[in-house]
């Protein structure tokens, strides 16, 4: 479609460029400084009663450089609600300078852009730039604390593993126009059928995927992930851990299975001939949830806690990668869906007790149940859900994972693998539990009330892990409907 | 009304939970007197129930044509089902979770830490076992095994003693270990046969057919390993049972009761349920097995309770002991004589429900010392923290002083001994029976066990109520009539079928029987 015909469907990223301008002017005029947090809330909200209407549609824009089908939208709805949520509640989080609000909100925006481009590209170049465009307002964002040490040391750390990831993605995705003569992804996927000598398929396909892999944090890529975690400020950690990441398999889902497989849809079953890259995501699932895992068990930093988790989940997550079909990429979104609550809530806890208690350790949250029962209950659902224990719907994620290997007949060994893992994963989720209930403290406690935001938003996301157990049918309908790439 | 009595017997209880939730947040949590009543009344309601569905209990009839049953789609894409049904195997340890949940929450009354949270994740656990002895869905028999673990983390872990929080979580992850096996052996399940199902009834007829293999191995051998691990930590089998002791002395002593009258049998009910009728080749093979480590446990079981000088300990490791007779019991389903394989599946059924009241028995009166003396040593350890105590009786002569408690404890002793005419005797005697007609060697090894048992008990009721009176322990109270109430049902139960096993015998002998059959047609 042409640029000018492609832009009728492309109001949802319009209506956030235009905000994104909107702040940025904004912030400049004193007055009208404390409309950027109402207008960058209004142009999501906007934004997704567009992209609701045109669900369902499919097409190639701007001659195709970006594609917009209802695959691209479950992840676009994901990034809305995620970047909506994050920036409603850094209002709310006592680091962060208000005088910059501003500007920080215009990030986020930008991300949230990014993420969408990442979302729906389907051209070479497209996906490198889109993927720098979220990184590099990332890199801001984690070193937001201006004056904290340790948020500038993420922020340098996020910059330098990322400018290397993306050279070496740039230097594979060179290559890969260099075999077959083209930057558009359908081309390029015909092209690769014909190739006889697999080798060189391989070494650009891993150099993509270390780029990719340094996205979702995949091991052995995931090195920055702790302390930029840990270093940038809790809303933009909550926003990292989920975000970026489901772009990331978005992408990751979109090129391997458009390029490297034998079909080069969605609907696939079978890798490119001779090229067997499965084992290697197989390898690399086990290598994660494992190390993930093992990391976590020594954290005693609630934040880090959760950073080496998020680590493992993407283990889990990558181990239907490893099944080429289109149900397992079903069960990568269904969990992506269910990790986007249960993650957000554990951080949004996070930072009520870094605001209130100024909690950063375990052992600053001894007797939290007794000083907000409430939440603390939630945030105990919410640590079952991550777990993967049922009455809850991280236990549905897990389950429909397995489901995919049994299913498929393959990987029993990672199967096993992932099953000892989510052992491992109880003891350092329940070491939060036992913090805030098991311990006993001494004295009188006093309550302590969140804000009504922060503690609403904790409760709504962490009441969709028992919803999503007791009736998960229609969300696993929708995702089957939005299974759908466009192609040519 | 007969088809909902089970989905109520599961659900009464969570609606109490709930209940209780509503009543915190209108009158605030600190009237702990609501939250016991509420909890009373609804299991109350919930052993009501238990008793209707008993007197209109048919043994003679199937799950499949039973009129309790209840089978509805709960998740239509991988064909779970909301599968409810009751049979002469599960109809006794319904009976048990509902009388010992009622009295379990009797027997709590004192509790006045956190009362909304002990009573809530009380009837929450008790909803989960009520769950696992209904659910004919093995999707929904794992949902319920796994709830049942968190509540139980909760009560182990903040009502229990010094080490609880070891306790409870070394309690979660091993019994998480085997389960998450066991959800790789339901997945296999469901794939593996054909049609894709995960219910239980359908499986027993499918399941036959899988002839594939993995690693070298065949996928029904792997899948009744992994079924193994998860049943047998949950007996336990040794090597398995370390986090029994400990979790029994932590826990408070309701939980204790619960522990180790009711989720101790979901193991084996979990091999006579899924384990026979489903994998009834491997099951076979591996009955020699199976019964060398029910005699193991008994011994093993019955040699530590001996060692043991904390009394609770002792009655854990009782428990242990007990455990083994219900193992060799179903590995004598293998046996060629009729008559050998019924006494050894009718004798373990029946141990899982009277070792269910005896130790719930053995635990309340542990408890209640506890509760006046504050500890429980037969014999204080030798670096006690009071150093003059260190290697003295913790007891001795209250015989005297408390008679009607001793004669209670008596009984129950002699009922976790096997004295004939008490419950036990009649269970080890049938276990016996059938272990005979195939283990020859291994039942006359495993008869050494009644030996031990004597001792231990013996010996632990010598230190504690004969002898002089310890003076400490001059002014010590009798037995209340509450604790009256909750342990007088348990003692007219083990009485009633130590004499006359009869009812209980009609009522679960033609489930055994269809097990049986299946057994019969591998061999």
């Amino acid at each position: 479609m042409s640029n000018l015909s492609s832009l009728s469907f492309y109001i949802p990223e319009l209506i956030i460029i235009t905000a994104i301008l909107l702040v940025i002017v904004l912030d400049v005029i004193p007055v009208c400084k404390k409309y950027t947090f109402p207008l960058s809330l209004g142009a999501i909200l906007l934004a997704s009663v567009f992209l609701w209407q045109s669900y369902g549609e499919s097409h190639g824009l701007f001659m195709g450089m970006i594609s917009i089908d209802p695959f691209s939208h479950f992840f676009k709805m994901i990034f809305l609600l995620s970047t909506f949520s994050i920036i409603l509640i850094s209002r709310y989080e006592k680091q962060l300078d208000s005088n910059y609000s501003a500007e920080y909100n215009a990030l986020l925006l930008i991300v949230l852009l990014g993420m969408f481009l990442m979302s729906s590209s389907i051209n070479l170049i497209m996906i490198y730039l889109s993927i720098e465009l979220v990184s590099i307002p990332s890199y801001i964002l984690a070193g937001m604390l201006k004056n904290d040490k340790e948020s500038n040391e993420a922020s340098l750390k996020y910059v330098i593993f990322g400018s290397f990831a993306s050279g070496l993605m740039l230097f594979g995705l060179s290559i890969l126009y260099g075999i077959t003569g083209s930057t558009d992804i359908g081309v390029i996927t015909a092209a690769l059928q014909a190739i006889e000598y697999p080798l060189s398929i391989y070494f650009p396909l891993i150099l993509i995927l270390v780029g990719f892999g340094y996205k979702i944090s995949m091991v052995p890529f995931h090195f920055w992930t702790p302390d930029v975690y840990e270093g940038a400020p809790t809303p933009i950690t909550a926003f990292l851990s989920v975000a970026p990441k489901a772009a990331g398999f978005a992408i990751l889902i979109r090129v391997f299975y458009t390029m490297f497989t034998l079909e080069g849809s969605v609907s696939a079953t079978l890798p490119l001939t001779n090229i067997n890259w499965p084992t290697l995501i197989a390898v690399a699932s086990a290598v994660t949830m494992t190390l993930g895992n093992l990391l976590a068990v020594q954290q005693e930093d609630v934040k880090r806690l959760l950073a080496y988790s998020t680590i493992s989940h993407v283990g889990f997550m990558l181990m239907a990668f490893a099944i080429i079909s289109p149900d397992a990429v079903r069960a990568i979104m269904l969990y992506l869906f269910i990790y986007l609550f249960m993650n957000l809530a554990a951080f949004y806890m996070a930072i009520f007790a870094s605001n209130k208690l100024n909690a950063h350790h375990i052992n600053d949250w001894d007797g939290l149940s007794r000083k907000n029962p409430v939440l603390c209950a939630f945030m105990a659902l919410t640590l079952i859900s991550l777990t993967g224990l049922p009455p809850t719907a991280g236990f549905v994620g897990k389950f429909y994972i397995f489901a995919e290997l049994f299913k498929h007949q393959q990987f029993y060994w990672l199967a096993v693998v992932a099953i000892l893992n989510s052992v491992v994963s109880l003891y350092y989720y329940f070491k939060i539990i036992k913090s805030m209930y098991l311990v006993d403290v001494e004295g009188e406690v006093n309550k302590i009330e969140a804000h009504p935001v922060v503690n609403w938003s904790i409760i709504l996301f962490s009441a969709q892990n028992i919803l999503f157990f007791i009736y998960w049918e229609p969300l696993i309908g929708f995702i089957e409907k939005s299974i759908n790439l466009w192609s040519g | 009304m007969e088809s909902s009595i089970l989905t109520l017997l599961i659900f009464v209880p969570v609606a109490g939970a709930v209940l209780m939730l509503f009543f915190a947040m209108l009158y605030g949590k600190e009237n702990a007197h609501y939250y016991k009543w509420i909890a009373a009344i609804t299991t109350g309601i919930q052993l009501v129930l238990a008793g209707i569905l008993y007197l209109n209990f048919d043994p003679a009839l199937s799950i499949t044509e039973s009129p309790f049953t209840v089978q509805l789609n709960w998740i239509t894409h991988f064909n779970i089902q909301y599968f409810l049904g009751v049979d002469g195997l599960s109809i006794p340890m319904v009976l048990l979770t509902a009388l010992l949940s009622f009295i379990c929450i009797i027997s709590s009354w004192k509790i006045e830490k956190q009362a909304l949270g002990y009573f809530s994740l009380f009837l929450l656990l008790d909803a989960g076992m009520m769950g696992v002895f209904l659910s004919m869905d093995f999707f929904l028999f794992y949902i319920f095994w796994e709830v049942m673990l968190l509540p139980m983390y909760f009560l182990i872990g903040i009502w229990g003693g010094p080490q609880r929080m070891y306790a409870a979580i070394k309690f979660f992850l091993y019994t998480l270990f085997g389960s998450v096996f066991m959800l790789l052996a339901l997945l296999a399940l469901y794939y593996y046969s054909d049609p894709h199902t995960f219910s239980l009834i359908t499986l027993i007829q499918t399941v036959g057919s899988i002839d594939a293999t993995l690693w070298g191995l065949s996928v029904k051998y792997l899948i009744w390993m992994a079924l193994f691990i998860g049943f047998a930590i949950k007996v336990p089998i040794v090597p398995f049972h370390t986090w029994l002791p400990l979790a029994h002395v932590e826990a408070p002593t309701a939980v204790s009761v619960i522990l180790a009258g009711v989720l101790l049998k979901m193991g084996t009910y979990g091999f006579l349920r899924i384990s026979y009728p489903l994998l009834p080749g491997e099951m076979v093979n591996f009955a020699y097995i199976l019964a060398v480590l029910g005699v193991i446990n008994i011994i093993w079981g019955a040699t530590n309770a001996i060692a043991q000088i904390d009394l609770k300990k002792m009655v854990a490791y009782s428990s242990v002991s007990h455990m083994g007779y219900v193992l060799l019991g179903i590995a004598a389903a293998i046996s060629d004589s009729p008559a050998g394989a019924q006494a050894g599946m009718n004798g373990a059924l029946m141990q899982m429900f009277n070792h269910g009241t005896i130790t719930a028995m053995l635990f309340l009166l542990v408890g209640m010392l506890y509760d006046r003396t504050h500890h429980r040593w037969i014999v204080f350890p030798n670096d006690y923290e009071k150093p003059e105590l260190a290697g003295q009786q913790g007891f001795g002569g209250l015989g005297a002083k408390v008679p009607v408690y001793t004669g209670f404890v008596a009984f129950a002793f002699f009922a976790g001994l096997g004295l004939p005419a008490l419950s036990g005797f009649i269970s080890e005697a049938m276990c016996f029976i059938g272990g005979f007609s195939v283990f020859r060697t291994l039942t006359i090894i495993a008869t050494l066990g009644i030996l031990l048992n004597a001792i231990y008990f013996l010996r632990a009721y010598q230190r504690i109520f004969l002898g002089p009176l310890n003076e400490t322990y001059k002014d010590l109270p009798d037995i209340t009539h509450r604790e009256l109430f909750t342990i007088i049902p348990l003692a007219a139960l083990i009485l009633f079928f130590g004499v006359y096993p009869a009812p209980l015998l009609d009522m679960i002998s033609p489930a055994m029987d269809g097990i049986i059959k299946i057994v019969q047609s591998v061999i």
